[in-house]
């Protein structure tokens, strides 16, 4: 009984110091070293494109005399070439365009189904919401072959209107869902209360629903943004004619042409393509973290 | 007086018209509202749905209507081997790069709910490869896979001279397989980490304080206090994952198109090199339909047999 009071006592005397020292070493090689490890990896072909994009064709392909992790005599060559003598600025124009209108267009409709959904409470209204959530889980890659015969019953192949009505099928689903959460946290009262001073329902849902959700759409608009930014079976199957494309689809079809591939510009396309997006999206890391979450946690 | 301020303000108040008056009727109003949405889903999801269902039992190809030939497509689809190749990729592609995703991406997670300095930052960098256009980060990793300009090659064989020959990542069957699910975890480990860690911090540090006090290890507390609360999460997190995954195109696409010879194909390139390359939309349209079944299935998987329903968190089954 004492053995073991003295015993346990001199370890507590001990204990600090060691546990402080252990702890220390423990806490790096359990978490920072494996954290670095993942920031590294998640990072290198990034890196790896950067460096590619602004090496010399010369140091490009020769490794014994350069060390490829590094940049002797920094050139722009690739992303000149890249801007003068390819329709790239063209590929750019249009891919904005087409993301920014489908992301509107989502928006607009998603906002009015989720107020429809959550506010407006009619019959059936959460079976209108579980056919939303459904048509998320169906994926572009088993809609592209029946929907390029679609696209041509309209007329719309190779059109960008083509993409700017087919992307909604994956945004919309994803928006309405996330503002559907949101406007289910704004108090019922306040809309309750500007309906007895005699707002209609529509100046509801413009004058207090939607500026209480602005958040939301934020969110919403963020990931619509990249996720059509990113888009690529259906610009590849939809559009046809070279200065239509998109930059992902331009990139792989147009650039990657003969046996020798131009490694420097293709990795100076691919990061201008990057750019915007990640850009953009650094602005807003944490709605686009919450919206991430958000439609997941639903 | 009063009686004048209250005609004054009877007067004030506009009269509201017909068309605003259409719009407070609210099964018009839920109509206007549901209109845009339901029907750009109807036209352009549901529609075309139904209609690759019903291509895959016709012979239709580019430019020509097809004839109902009732299941030939899959019977000529049983007998190639080139499909049953893409059937195996597929599940083997699905089920390797998410099992890598989740081990690592929940890892990641871990060392994320630490205190740890700069860790919005952190995050934020750690969504990028998720967040940057695949196709463009396949591009890299196609560079990178080079048979002769490989930097992992020039590592081994250079620096490290643990090699004699540089790597062969994409030009024979196996390694050009394994090439692209590391691609595919590569792109895939932010979004688990990210969404997993958002499931993580909404479990209660009261739990692990009690867990501490009880002198449980860090094991249990991972595994009876961590792992069944974000067991719900990670079914869902999951479900969207493997859906993803199993049609993923884009990497394939970008970095092997399929090849070499015809090894990596998923089943999802296999139709587009089938339909749209080939123009035989009917025997695409097979092989998308072909899909359907797994989707189905592993949704059903993940969501009934990873889910814990609620009545045994104490809600009410609903």
């Amino acid at each position: 009984m004492t053995d073991t009071t003295v015993e346990s006592a001199s370890k507590a005397a001990v204990a600090p110091d060691q546990m402080a020292w252990d702890s220390r070493t423990r806490r790096f090689v359990t978490i920072y070293l494996p954290l670095m490890l993942f920031v590294v990896v998640l990072l290198f072909p990034f890196y790896w494109m950067a460096v590619t994009s602004f090496k010399p064709n010369s140091e490009l392909y020769d490794y014994k005399h350069f060390n490829p992790f590094l940049i002797g005599s920094p050139t722009l060559q690739h992303i000149k070439h890249l801007l003068f003598e390819t329709s790239y600025p063209h590929w750019l124009m249009v891919t904005m365009g087409v993301a920014i209108a489908s992301t509107t267009l989502s928006i607009f409709s998603s906002v009015l189904a989720a107020y429809a959904i959550q506010r407006l409470r009619f019959k059936g209204s959460q079976y209108v919401g579980l056919g939303i959530y459904l048509a998320y889980l169906v994926p572009p890659s088993i809609l592209f072959i029946p929907l390029a015969t679609t696209i041509n019953q309209f007329g719309l192949f190779d059109s960008p209107l083509a993409l700017i009505l087919t992307y909604p099928t994956f945004l919309v689903p994803f928006s309405t869902w996330l503002l559907i959460g949101y406007f289910k946290s704004i108090p019922y009262e306040l809309e309750e209360c500007a309906l007895i001073d005699g707002a209609t329902r529509l100046q509801i849902l413009r004058r207090i629903t939607l500026p209480l959700a602005v958040p939301g759409l934020i969110s919403a608009g963020i990931f619509s943004f990249t996720l059509s930014w990113n888009e690529f079976i259906y610009a590849l199957a939809f559009i046809q004619s070279s200065e239509k494309k998109t930059v992902s689809v331009a990139i792989l079809t147009e650039l990657v042409s003969g046996d020798v591939y131009q490694w420097g510009s293709l990795m100076a396309g691919s990061l201008l393509g990057s750019l915007p997006v990640a850009i953009f999206y650094s602005f807003f890391v944490d709605y686009y973290v919450s919206s991430l979450t958000g439609a997941v946690k639903e | 007086m009063t009686v004048a301020t209250m005609t004054d303000w009877a007067r004030a108040k506009p009269q509201p018209n017909w068309l605003m008056k259409l719009f407070d009727y609210k099964p018009f109003l839920v109509f206007v509202c549901l209109l845009p949405a339901l029907g750009l889903l109807l036209v352009f999801l549901t529609y075309p749905l139904g209609l690759g269902i019903w291509l895959s039992f016709t012979d239709t190809k580019i430019g020509r209507a097809g004839q109902f030939i009732g299941l030939e497509n899959f019977e000529y689809l049983l007998d190639d081997p080139q499909f049953w190749s893409a059937v195996f990729y597929s599940v083997f592609y699905t089920g390797v790069a998410t099992f890598g995703k989740f081990a690592l991406g929940l890892w990641l997670a871990l060392l994320l709910n630490n205190h740890i300095p700069f860790k919005s930052l952190l995050r934020a960098v750690i969504l990028l490869p998720w967040i940057v256009p695949t196709v463009l980060s396949a591009l890299a990793f196609w560079w990178l896979y080079d048979p002769q300009f490989s930097v992992f090659s020039y590592l081994a064989v250079d620096i490290l001279h643990i090699r004699s020959r540089p790597f062969d990542f994409l030009s024979t069957t196996w390694p050009a397989r394994w090439s692209l699910i590391a691609a595919n975890i590569w792109r895939g480990i932010p979004f688990v980490a990210i969404s997993l860690l958002a499931g993580l911090q909404t479990i209660s540090p009261s739990l692990y304080e009690a867990a501490l006090l009880d002198g449980s290890s860090p094991w249990q507390r991972f595994r009876y206090i961590t792992f069944p609360l974000l067991m719900p999460i990670l079914a869902i997190v999951m479900t969207f994952s493997i859906i993803f995954t199993f049609t993923d195109f884009q990497l394939v696409y970008a970095i092997t198109r399929g090849g070499p010879l015809n090894s990596t194909h998923l089943m999802a390139t296999l139709a587009f090199q089938r339909g749209i390359s080939g123009g035989e939309l009917g025997e695409g349209a097979a092989i998308a339909v072909a899909m359907i079944p797994f989707l189905v299935g592993a949704t059903l998987f993940s969501y009934f047999a990873l889910s814990r329903r609620k009545w045994q968190q104490g809600e009410g089954d609903d």
